[in-house]
């Protein structure tokens, strides 16, 4: 690994500056800003250590909760108010990366964490993300983990993380701090495709920083569900995942909220689907359907056309798991 | 992870039509490249840079305390604390398998919470109090978990065992040792390339049930 300088502040205004700098990066659980270090994907000069910042709370508010970008992973899927008032993003967390990884993991990391494409992470290999201009590897490569969905014919990565895919389910917004002031953007809109800019994730400037995220009130504690697909059972990223959250009146759903991971370069959220549900009786053949509308556009490549079947299945067996009606 | 992979030789190759062959090169060219060292570093080490930046990057002092023992240290901010315990505290109990939090072998206590040294910079645990493998122990008394492990069977070649005792202790600590079911998802970070799991989770069951204090 570089060498590089080490600087812990203790205010909010001081990390702003010190982020402010060329070749200088924000570090929280370093989950996986030292593996990147440590593999050359990334080098900064700098390190601006963020842990001394007071952003570790989870609080009701009157519209919902809000969470710091300090909270950890296991601490957020563990919170009574988080798995009482959203389930879907306790399980979403618990399927993620491993115990020891989520109590070192925050939630403003994981929301930046990077895409896990086997050519990202290997810096022998053309990748439009680490090196722009260099090419993709994985567009004729070994693309087994790609994207279907949204991909670019410059990078066809997946985000990686589970706990963006419930955050996006639940119309979450993210609380930025910057060196103006604060802002707020909807989770959906955070993260980015590809397009011709596959080096940039999200929407978060260089100089800005996440201080939390708010998840407003809503009524589908009672119906959601977290279905994660993997190679093995547990500790492995995710072929394809599904959050679920019904609004169930009676057998019939008032309201619904749909969204992928692994499918994606950015928490697939499926609005189309989730409209197609309103006002359907609680039923496989509901589900199948707003499967069928969920899956309009996707597109396989050489090795990821399991995906094609995976993904409508799972947002089925999603659902039925949400409802209860398994 | 460099040994496995490092391991991949082609030797069917004769064997292999055009496409096969294509597809054996990317992906035996995926998994080999990884054991490679990064070209930045054999550039920066060619051209002598790593002494020149040496004196622009000052050690850090670190005070923490390991198994009891306080230590007042002088570290690199790119040292890991994994690297910190085995090379500068020769605590070499905790092991490395994988160093990219992949394995769970590196798995110490810091403040009573199971992390994974290998991707935990020193720095970052200035102040904390960490316990690994040596510290669990009184004296000549083994701790619980120990014991059940010996008694279990809890390993084969033992590489992974120190990982897979801190995360156990964790484990029943957190209150996720249940069930048959539960332990093995909460030691799901923890790989055994001998495959002892069935043992390891009797051993923890044992101490559970045992109520034992961990
Ligand atoms: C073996 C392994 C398996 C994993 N499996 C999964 C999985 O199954 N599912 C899953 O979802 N994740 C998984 N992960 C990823 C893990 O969830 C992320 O590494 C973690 O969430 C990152 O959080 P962190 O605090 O450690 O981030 P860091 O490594 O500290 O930082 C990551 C990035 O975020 C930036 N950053 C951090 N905080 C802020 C902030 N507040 N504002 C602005 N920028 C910030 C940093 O600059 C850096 O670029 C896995 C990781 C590993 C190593
Ligand atoms: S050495 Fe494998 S997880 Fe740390
Ligand atoms: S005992 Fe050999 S790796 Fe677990």
């Amino acid at each position: 690994m570089k060498q590089f300088q080490y600087v812990h502040p203790s205010t909010q205004q001081s990390v702003l500056d010190a982020i402010n700098k060329p070749g200088t990066k924000i570090i929280a659980g370093g989950t996986n800003l030292v593996d990147l270090m440590k593999r050359g994907v990334t080098a900064p000069d700098k390190l601006v250590d963020i842990n001394r910042l007071p952003l570790k709370g989870i609080t009701a508010t009157k519209t919902g909760l809000h969470i710091g970008a300090l909270a950890l992973n296991s601490v957020v899927s563990e919170d009574n108010l988080v798995v009482e008032k959203q389930p879907l993003l306790s399980m979403a967390l618990k399927s993620g990366a491993s115990p020891q990884l989520r109590n070192m993991a925050t939630v403003g990391g994981n929301m930046m964490q990077r895409t896990r494409c086997t050519y990202f992470y290997d810096i022998t290999m053309p990748c439009n993300k680490r090196e722009p201009g260099s090419g993709c590897g994985a567009l004729e490569g070994f693309n087994r983990m790609h994207a279907i969905f949204g991909a670019s014919p410059q990078c066809i990565a997946v985000h990686p993380s589970d706990m963006c895919v419930g955050l996006a389910a639940l119309d979450a917004v993210v609380v930025i701090a910057g060196r103006k002031g604060e802002r707020r953007i909807p989770f959906t809109g955070f993260h980015r495709l590809a397009e011709d800019h596959p080096e940039t994730d999200n929407h978060l400037a260089k100089d800005e920083l996440i201080i939390g995220v708010e998840i407003p009130d809503n009524n589908f504690a009672k119906h959601s569900y977290y279905l994660k697909v993997r190679d093995r059972q547990s500790y492995a990223f995710a072929l394809v995942s599904v959050a679920a959250a019904l609004d169930i009146d009676n057998g019939t759903i008032r309201q619904a909220r749909l969204a992928m991971g692994g499918v994606a370069h950015k928490p697939w959220r499926l609005f189309d689907a989730e409209k197609a549900l309103i006002g359907k009786p609680v039923s496989e053949e509901s589900f199948k359907q707003a499967a069928q509308i969920a899956m309009q556009g996707a597109k396989a490549y050489q090795y990821n056309a399991f995906k094609l079947k995976l993904a409508p299945a799972s947002i089925t067996e999603a659902l039925k798991h949400a409802s209860g009606l398994v | 992870m460099t040994s496995k992979n490092s391991c991949i030789e082609p030797e069917n190759e004769g064997n292999l039509t055009d496409a096969t062959r294509r597809d054996f090169l990317k992906q035996s060219t995926l998994l080999t490249a990884i054991a490679l060292t990064p070209a930045p570093l054999v550039k920066a080490a060619e051209n002598g840079w790593d002494e020149k930046i040496a004196d622009v990057y000052e050690k850090v002092p670190v005070n923490i305390e390991v198994n009891g023992v306080k230590h007042q240290l002088s570290v690199e901010p790119r040292a890991t604390l994994l690297d910190l315990l085995r090379e500068q505290l020769d605590l070499t109990g905790t092991k490395k398998g994988c160093d990219y939090g992949q394995c769970g072998a590196c798995t110490v206590h810091v403040d009573g919470h199971r992390v994974n040294s290998c991707l935990t910079l020193g720095v970052m645990v200035n102040g904390k109090k960490i316990t690994t493998i040596e510290g669990l122990a009184k004296g000549d008394q083994l701790h619980p978990m120990q014991e059940s492990f010996l008694k279990h069977d809890g390993f084969q070649c033992g590489y992974c065992t120190p990982g897979q005792i801190m995360s156990a202790v964790a484990c029943i600590r957190e209150g996720h040792a249940n069930s048959a079911t539960e332990i093995r998802e909460y030691m799901s970070g923890n790989i055994c390339r001998c495959g002892a799991y069935p043992n390891i989770i009797s051993a923890i069951q044992e101490v559970k049930e045992g109520g034992q204090e961990v």
